[in-house]
């Protein structure tokens, strides 16, 4: 007995050591490094002194960091704000529309999760042509007769940020119908037929009785919402570039942080120490967010 | 148990195969006992070719060194390069940014001063070595390759057809773009898009109304500043050329407005002397030509913007420097000079480079008689937020028209005095 305990203990020891280095090697150590290097004082690529906090009452407390940082937070939330109302509303919405088995479901259920499989580059890079003032979305608006409509999409302050949640909500939108779908699909089957007895309405029987057994899968495409939201990056390099054109109106963190402590090939030198500070807040807010709303989801969860 | 014992092989097997991996890079390194193998990094992809061209010029004089180029994207060359070289690896000899970019490098103890090593430095002109000078400590860490100047491309064609010569004054520079627009032409084909291109903008019109080199020497000595009427009065000017810019032109890319010129929609842009080789490629049928943006009064000068862009900086970590310098050395030469100028159309630093056979350098080294720093790049890139990033996107709400002149000239003077010393006092 004892013999085979101690097989299994290596077994295990076996199976997970790999993903320990993995995980250690190129998560623990860079964040730990990256707490390290922001309590130090920089000299270009070289660490000089120990200096506590003092990164981050830069960063948080002294222009121009300040500005940039709270600016770059505000396009954070903004992200968040769209995605959760725009995209995970949608994705409800089509989750539950498939799950309805309405002739084509099987159609659209794989045409919406299509854009996913797609690297966020190249849909980056694509819909970048296509935003373009001479693009495809411009010339199908002149087509159209909307030719009033037409705009320097992702060169307007107002615009560039809305339009590339938009093009991500393009790309993204099947992951959370798709989630949804199988979350709808496995509400047991007696609860429907019992409440379509009792004569209850589609809409009440969406909110009274499937709603509050899908709310597991609504945590999780809300942590990954939040994560997402925190960590957009891809999508902006690839459209606007890394400085947040035009005018920051596109920054996030992501982008600071990169700019911060990368330097910007055509305007900037790095700084290291207020970048890892960066790197930091994004880990601790993003560890944060997704910690308080597991926990406000699960506390409206519903067992049966 | 056979389950197991096949686990146990394909787990084994993907160790192996990392294993080897990792050996066959060092493989590669290690070939040839009796060689010297100098690394040597581009960030240019494009100039593999002619790169290779000289290598092999350089290893046939120096059979004892061979030399392994690698070239890395322009936008990640930055980082890969700060990454290798502060993990005490990296190239031996490599390309070198200038000014801030210098600066980083060389301040972190990365790059080799070269003086000793090159006494000939000394001989190159005192704005190609600014470039490749650290502010620090005042030594030199770049053998200075080549200069870009930024002014006005121009479609001698176009010209001809509608009847425009080179304006002498803004007013006629206006005149020739009101003519284009009349014809059908996007008159200047700059657009707003990348903030980049919004510097170069600056760097080919604004000269001529900020006041030059003595405005420039003024803001670095802290006696003036960005505030200063005659820089607002530049960015209200910039602002009047948006009438003429591309439909949608906060849209336009780097790419879409040089397409613009090459493809021959737009008769000027506003560029740097690093696109007349890749316009020959686009459009070998091309005509264009080159004028420096020209002041309000035909006697004021007309500025073109100098900046040193490229230099060779050897690695002060280095095991192999004796070849390395060998390499820089051959780097220098007025044989790689000339090349530089023949095949690759760029403004060679090197000293006594005969550039007349190139009609294009010529006229470029001709506009270069009333130079002026390029403003941000070479006064104000050594810190964050570097005058570069402030002036970029100040620019683009200024262009875009979310901004008045004012609040551009403010939110980049207080960006910058934020550190700058001379502007604090």
């Amino acid at each position: 007995m004892h013999q085979i305990q101690r097989n299994k203990v290596k077994w295990i020891v076996f199976f997970i050591t790999p993903g320990l280095l993995v995980v250690g090697t190129f998560i623990l150590l860079p964040l730990f490094m990256s707490l390290y290097n922001s309590l130090f004082s920089w000299k270009q690529l070289i660490r000089l002194d120990f200096v506590g906090l003092d990164n981050f009452k830069r960063l948080l407390f002294t222009f121009p960091y300040q500005e940039r940082f709270f600016n770059a937070m505000k396009n954070n939330l903004y992200w968040f704000l769209s995605t959760t109302l725009i995209q995970n509303t949608f994705g409800l919405f089509f989750g539950y529309l498939l799950s309805r088995n309405l002739p084509g479901a099987q159609f659209f259920k794989r045409i919406f999760f299509i854009p996913v499989l797609f690297s966020i580059v190249a849909v980056g890079f694509l819909w970048g042509m296509y935003l373009k003032p001479s693009g495809l979305v411009n010339s199908f608006l002149k087509l159209v007769g909307l030719a009033s409509l037409q705009r320097a999409w992702l060169g307007l302050e107002h615009l560039a940020t809305p339009t590339i949640i938009l093009v991500n909500i393009w790309r993204w939108v099947g992951f959370p119908s798709l989630v949804f779908l199988a979350a709808i699909d496995s509400v047991p089957q007696e609860c429907l037929e019992a409440a379509y007895l009792e004569g209850v309405n589609e809409w009440k029987l969406f909110w009274k009785i499937i709603f509050p057994l899908i709310i597991p899968a609504i945590t999780i495409i809300m942590v990954l919402t939040i994560i997402g939201s925190l960590n957009v990056f891809e999508q902006i390099y690839t459209m606007t570039g890394l400085d947040g054109a035009p005018n920051y109106s596109t920054d996030t963190i992501g982008t600071l942080f990169y700019r911060t402590a990368f330097g910007s090939i055509d305007a900037g030198s790095p700084e290291i120490g207020i970048g890892s500070a960066i790197g930091l807040v994004i880990y601790m807010l993003t560890f944060a967010t997704s910690l308080l709303s597991v926990f406000v989801t699960k506390s409206k969860e519903v067992q049966l | 148990m056979k389950k197991n014992t096949l686990l146990i092989l394909f787990v084994a097997l993907c160790a192996a195969s990392m294993l080897f991996a990792a050996g066959a890079s060092e493989q590669q390194t290690s070939q040839g006992e009796d060689k010297t193998t100098l690394e040597f990094w581009t960030w240019r992809p494009e100039d593999i070719d002619f790169y290779e061209g000289q290598i092999a010029l350089f290893e046939k004089a120096n059979p004892d060194i061979t030399v392994v180029q690698t070239a890395h994207k322009n936008t990640e060359y930055n980082t890969i390069l700060a990454a290798s070289l502060s993990g005490g690896a990296g190239p031996d000899v490599f390309q070198g940014r200038a000014y801030g970019g210098l600066a980083t490098f060389a301040d972190s103890g990365f790059l080799e001063p070269l003086v000793e090593w090159m006494p000939e430095l000394k001989n190159y002109s005192e704005n190609a070595l600014l470039g490749a000078t650290s502010p620090t400590d005042g030594k030199i860490y770049g053998s200075p390759a080549i200069s870009q100047t930024v002014f006005m491309y121009y479609n001698i064609d176009l010209y001809k057809e509608l009847g425009l010569s080179i304006p002498k004054t803004w007013a006629e520079l206006i005149r020739n773009f009101e003519a284009a627009k009349k014809a059908g032409y996007i008159p200047l084909g700059n657009g707003a898009k990348d903030g980049w291109c919004l510097e170069t903008l600056l760097g080919g019109m604004g000269a001529g109304f900020y006041g030059g080199t003595d405005f420039y020497n003024a803001v670095v000595a802290g006696k003036k500043n960005f505030e200063d009427p005659a820089f607002i009065k530049m960015i209200e000017k910039m602002k009047s050329l948006t009438k003429y810019m591309p439909d949608m032109y906060m849209g336009i890319s780097y790419e879409d407005m040089r397409s613009y010129f090459f493809n021959e929609m737009s008769p000027h842009l506003i560029a740097g002397s690093y696109e007349a080789a890749y316009f020959r490629t686009q459009n070998p049928e091309l005509n264009f030509g080159i004028f420096a943006v020209p002041s309000e009064k035909a006697s004021d000068p007309a500025y073109v913007s100098v900046y040193a862009d490229m230099n060779f900086a050897m690695n002060a970590n280095s095991s192999k420097k004796d070849s390395a310098i060998k390499f820089m050395k051959f780097l220098s030469t007025k044989e790689f000079g000339k090349a530089m100028v023949t095949e690759m159309q760029m403004v060679t630093a090197v000293p006594g480079v005969d550039a007349s056979a190139d009609p294009f350098i010529s006229r470029v080294l001709e506009l270069q008689e009333n130079a002026t720093p390029y403003f941000f790049l070479v006064g104000f890139r050594y810190q964050q937020p570097t005058g570069s990033s402030l002036w970029q996107a100040a620019a683009q709400g200024a262009m875009a028209d979310t901004m008045t002149a004012k609040q551009t000239a403010k939110q980049i003077q207080d960006g910058i005095a934020s550190y700058y010393k001379p502007f604090q006092k």
